[in-house]
């Protein structure tokens, strides 16, 4: 019942209805912008909605019912680290202490809040064996761009102005290669070998001067850990290269091995993944980004630094990449990260990536049989099937993630990775039970079944969704996006 | 559980890696905290923080913030799913974004939006980037020194990595010297045009004829803007803009330190393949039930990754849901009184200022709810003076300069206090 509702605010609006409270205007009589000249004032009235609080309290429950996350149930969506966020986390970012500071007030005044940057950008240097951080980037995407420009900066100030080209491997996230492009750089692919891991006899013939350096996740998309990864570090500083780290995946090694001790020079990380902040439904997340020793100068600015009598201070450093936010990242996420690193403790922090991984092979090796593994062996904190075993059913990748829809879980990542055509990509977290997932593999079982014998429910899945299968093309062919479009206006 | 995965011991499962890449020794990380440790913990760390009354701004304002947001946010369904990449489970937070995006239509007259963006300055760095990829061959960008310099300086560091050439519009009498822009288009060879209202010292410019001027040259007219002032303010689309970009933290968003805003970038229909980001439009289900879903993903980095125009691959969805909320309880009448408030107060306290004959206003032009004031003691030591007694006097821009905001959340007596004390410097 509840899940069938079906408004938009906009049709809960009546004339004249209000759901704030403000003070008094005593300035009205002298001051109004009404005295503005009339060619600087808007001519048509906004549509907005007009409805009370009550109103909009049920209306966002409403449609809150009809979303899925992490507190709703098991949230297999490889890559994306959809762990568990702890509550605490979010008490403490909303401490008044810390929400109601102005960035620009005076650095006495916001001490606490710069020793919570300065301590988290410590951890997170401690943690990846690298020797600074920034906070500033906003996103996974944002840090890999960040990266890059400070991979072009370090170049371009030793006056080696030939390295315009960055290498990619086929199997990398979509963002690398969009982070490149942005950053001004040329992309250069290089191959997979049969188990997935960087081919570093196709890598070798792309070593030049012309490269700026290599973008690597580790473990790689796939969840194999790339174990020449000292043979490719050697031969890429061999060439003058940079080893950067798309961090997206670092749960998996969290406490178990560092990238900086692998032979990185940049990464970023995703506070939203590894560090439990919470996705939000696409954001706010932050991407800190780390660098190895000699590479400090060039974090983007502002900086945070302490001085010698523990007092901390911003600063700019004209050898910087540059400026990539507005001010010091999101300093509320930032809180979250920070809360949940002291939460877990230096003990705590070592169980992550084991538990992760463990979790990721039971599931794997519980499913085998029913669902295709291209790839053997003991993988990280993911894996990847190429579909069902059985691959006469007709069943595609698309209508096992509908099913599980049916069954109250959220689908894996599927078609990604590129490299196999019906790619399901599961990331179980450590933060899930045993007893979860072993739910979760009896499920996974029954649609294999299903696909069998009776594989019409599965095409047609979902069934007990709030909607069902939409039609995407005439979305796109006839975009509408406003409530007004939706009514025929504009 | 081991057994199942064919291992021996928590050691197989990291096998494969070399030995001299494990990690062996403690984490040099303070032991784990219990809730009541952390609470106490960050308690400390707080108190080191000083509470000030807000007069600053510069693109970060103190705004009432209505009591219903928080806890609509902190819904679990909500704070923890990830980008709604399955429709069908997703539907609360793909129909709150159709619903951000209308009202970010309404406020700023654009046809169409995008479902958010990281902050206003890499939203208006986005909108720099969508003029060069618009224009094709054209690679310099025309910025306004009336800019704020935070919004300037990402817009500079994205253009020098893609090879985009940032000249600066002059400045005359605190506002767009129209006369410079106009020669500085005269080459052909400007893809977009980005000034700010109100510009960076709260003054609300007059761009009468930018528009036409732009279009003649066939550069791209972008508007950063305040969408709070725009309940008030002519909206870009009036103005005659292609693109309007900019922060939307004054729409009641806690100033946090500087983080987690919104920002948000709209443009005409003309534009709309040329928008990076996610973008939200709506549908049917196979039952014809309405729904809405991610669309238009054929522009960007999912099929032409190496050719992409942006990087952006989430939005800043939480945050877009604080707004839509926040434009849902206000609703026009609500926006247009926190308009008259800050207004109101603004006025009021750059005229007792000038009334001390300590201060006095640098521009004559009319402005919103900021101004840039001249201070006779130095900026410095009136900073110091108010923040002694628990005001944040604004933001210094010259050694004998302040720029000070009033909102709606400043009290008359507040503004007095502050005037009092510099007029005892």
């Amino acid at each position: 019942m509840i899940r069938n509702y079906d408004k938009l605010i906009f049709e809960l609006s009546k004339e004249g209805r209000t759901g704030y409270s403000l003070p008094k205007n005593v300035f009205k009589e002298n001051y109004c912008p009404c005295q503005l000249p009339g060619n600087l004032k808007r001519e048509s009235k906004p549509l907005l909605p007009e409805v009370t609080e009550f109103d909009v309290v049920r209306h966002y429950t409403n449609l809150s019912n009809k979303n899925f996350g992490v507190d709703t149930g098991f949230y297999p969506l490889g890559s994306c680290t959809m762990k568990y966020n702890p509550r605490l986390n979010e008490e403490i970012s909303a401490l008044p202490s810390f929400a109601a500071l102005h960035p620009e007030a005076p650095v006495e005044a916001t001490q606490g809040a710069l020793e919570v940057y300065y301590n988290l950008a410590a951890s997170l240097a401690e943690i990846s064996g690298l020797a600074a951080f920034t906070l500033n980037p906003y996103a996974g995407a944002h840090g890999e761009l960040t990266g890059l420009m400070i991979m072009r900066s370090y170049h371009e100030q030793r006056g080696d102005t030939k390295r315009t080209k960055v290498i990619v491997p086929d199997s990398a996230h979509g963002t690398n290669p969009a982070s490149a492009a942005v950053c001004g750089l040329e992309i250069v692919e290089v191959k997979s070998t049969a188990n997935g891991t960087v081919d570093v006899e196709d890598l070798k013939p792309l070593l030049d001067d012309t490269i700026a350096g290599i973008m690597m996740t580790n473990p790689n998309t796939l969840g194999i850990f790339e174990t020449e990864i000292p043979e490719i570090a050697r031969l890429v500083h061999e060439c003058g290269g940079l080893l950067y780290y798309d961090g997206a995946n670092l749960n998996a090694v969290l406490g178990k091995c560092r990238p900086g001790d692998m032979g990185f020079d940049i990464m970023h990380i995703n506070l939203h993944k590894t560090f439990s902040t919470p996705h939000g439904g696409g954001g706010p997340g932050d991407g800190p980004v780390g660098v190895r020793a000699g590479l400090e100068a060039l974090l983007p600015n502002p900086q945070v630094k302490k001085d010698a009598g523990g007092k901390f201070y911003i600063d700019a450093d004209e050898k910087s990449a540059g400026y990539v936010s507005n001010f010091l990242g999101n300093f509320g996420v930032l809180l979250r990260a920070y809360t949940y690193i002291l939460t877990l403790g230096r003990e705590n922090v070592k169980m992550v990536g084991p538990l992760a991984v463990l979790n990721a092979n039971y599931v794997k090796e519980s499913l085998k049989n029913e669902y295709y593994l291209p790839i053997e062996g003991v993988c990280k904190h993911e894996f990847v099937f190429d579909g069902l075993a059985d691959k006469s059913t007709g069943v595609t990748t698309l209508d096992i993630a509908k099913r599980l829809l049916d069954y109250g879980y959220h689908a894996p990542t599927i078609y990604f990775p590129l490299l196999f055509h019906q790619s399901i990509m599961i990331e179980p977290t450590e933060t899930e039970s045993k007893e979860t997932l072993d739910e979760f593999i009896a499920v996974m079982k029954k649609v294999a079944t299903e696909a069998i014998e009776n594989p019409d429910v599965v095409k047609n899945a979902p069934h007990s969704t709030p909607v069902r299968r939409l039609d995407e093309t005439t979305a796109a062919r006839s975009p509408k996006t406003t409530y007004r479009q939706l009514k025929g206006e504009r | 559980m081991l057994e199942v995965a064919g291992l021996k011991s928590m050691d197989d499962l990291y096998g494969e890696i070399p030995q001299q890449l494990l990690f062996d020794r403690e984490f040099a990380l303070p032991e784990a905290m219990s809730e009541v440790e952390v609470r106490r913990f960050f308690e400390t760390l707080g108190n080191k923080n000083a509470k000030l009354a807000c007069f600053a701004g510069a693109g970060v304002e103190d705004h009432y913030s209505p009591s219903v947001i928080a806890p609509i946010l902190s819904r679990g369904e909500f704070l923890t799913a990830y980008t709604p990449y399955q429709p069908e489970i997703s539907q609360g937070t793909l129909q709150y974004i159709f619903e951000y995006q209308s009202m970010i239509c309404e406020l700023t007259g654009m046809d169409v939006t995008n479902a958010s963006m990281y902050d206003g300055t890499t939203a208006t760095a986005e909108a720099m980037m969508m003029c060069v990829a618009i224009a094709k061959k054209r690679n310099k960008v025309l910025v306004s020194a009336t800019m704020n310099p935070r919004v300037k300086q990402v817009v500079e560091t994205y253009a020098k990595y893609q090879g985009v050439v940032i000249e600066t519009i002059a400045e005359k009498d605190g506002v767009t010297d129209l006369a410079d822009l106009e020669s500085k288009l005269t080459g052909d060879d400007v893809a977009g045009v980005i000034l700010a209202q109100p510009n960076y010292y709260g003054i609300v410019e007059d761009y009468t004829g930018v528009a036409d001027m732009c279009h003649a040259k066939k550069a791209m007219f972008v508007m950063n803007c305040k969408p709070s002032a725009l309940a008030v303010l002519k909206t870009p689309a009036e103005w005659g803009a292609d693109i309007a970009c900019g922060d939307a933290q004054s729409l009641g968003i806690p100033m946090c330190y500087g983080g987690p805003y919104v920002g948000f970038l709209a443009c005409t229909n003309a534009n709309i393949r040329k928008l990076p980001g996610r973008i939200v439009g709506a549908t049917t289900d196979v039952d014809g039930k309405r729904a809405f879903v991610l669309t238009l993903q054929a522009r960007e980095q999912h099929i032409r990754r190496e050719k992409a125009n942006s990087n952006i691959c989430s939005n800043q969805s939480l945050m877009a849901l604080y707004v839509t909320i926040y434009m849902s309880v206000m609703g026009q009448k609500g926006l247009k009184e926190v308009c008259e408030l800050s207004y109101g107060g603004a006025h009021y306290l750059a005229d007792r200022l000038v009334a001390t004959g300590k201060c006095s206003m640098v521009y004559d032009k009319p402005f919103f709810n900021e101004f840039a004031v001249r201070t006779a003691a130095p900026a410095a030591k009136v900073l110091d003076a108010l923040c002694a007694n628990g005001i944040l006097g604004g933001v210094r821009i010259a050694d004998d300069m302040l720029l000070v905001c009033v909102t709606e959340q400043r009290t008359k007596e507040e503004m007095d206090k502050f005037v009092e004390i510099v007029n005892n410097i």
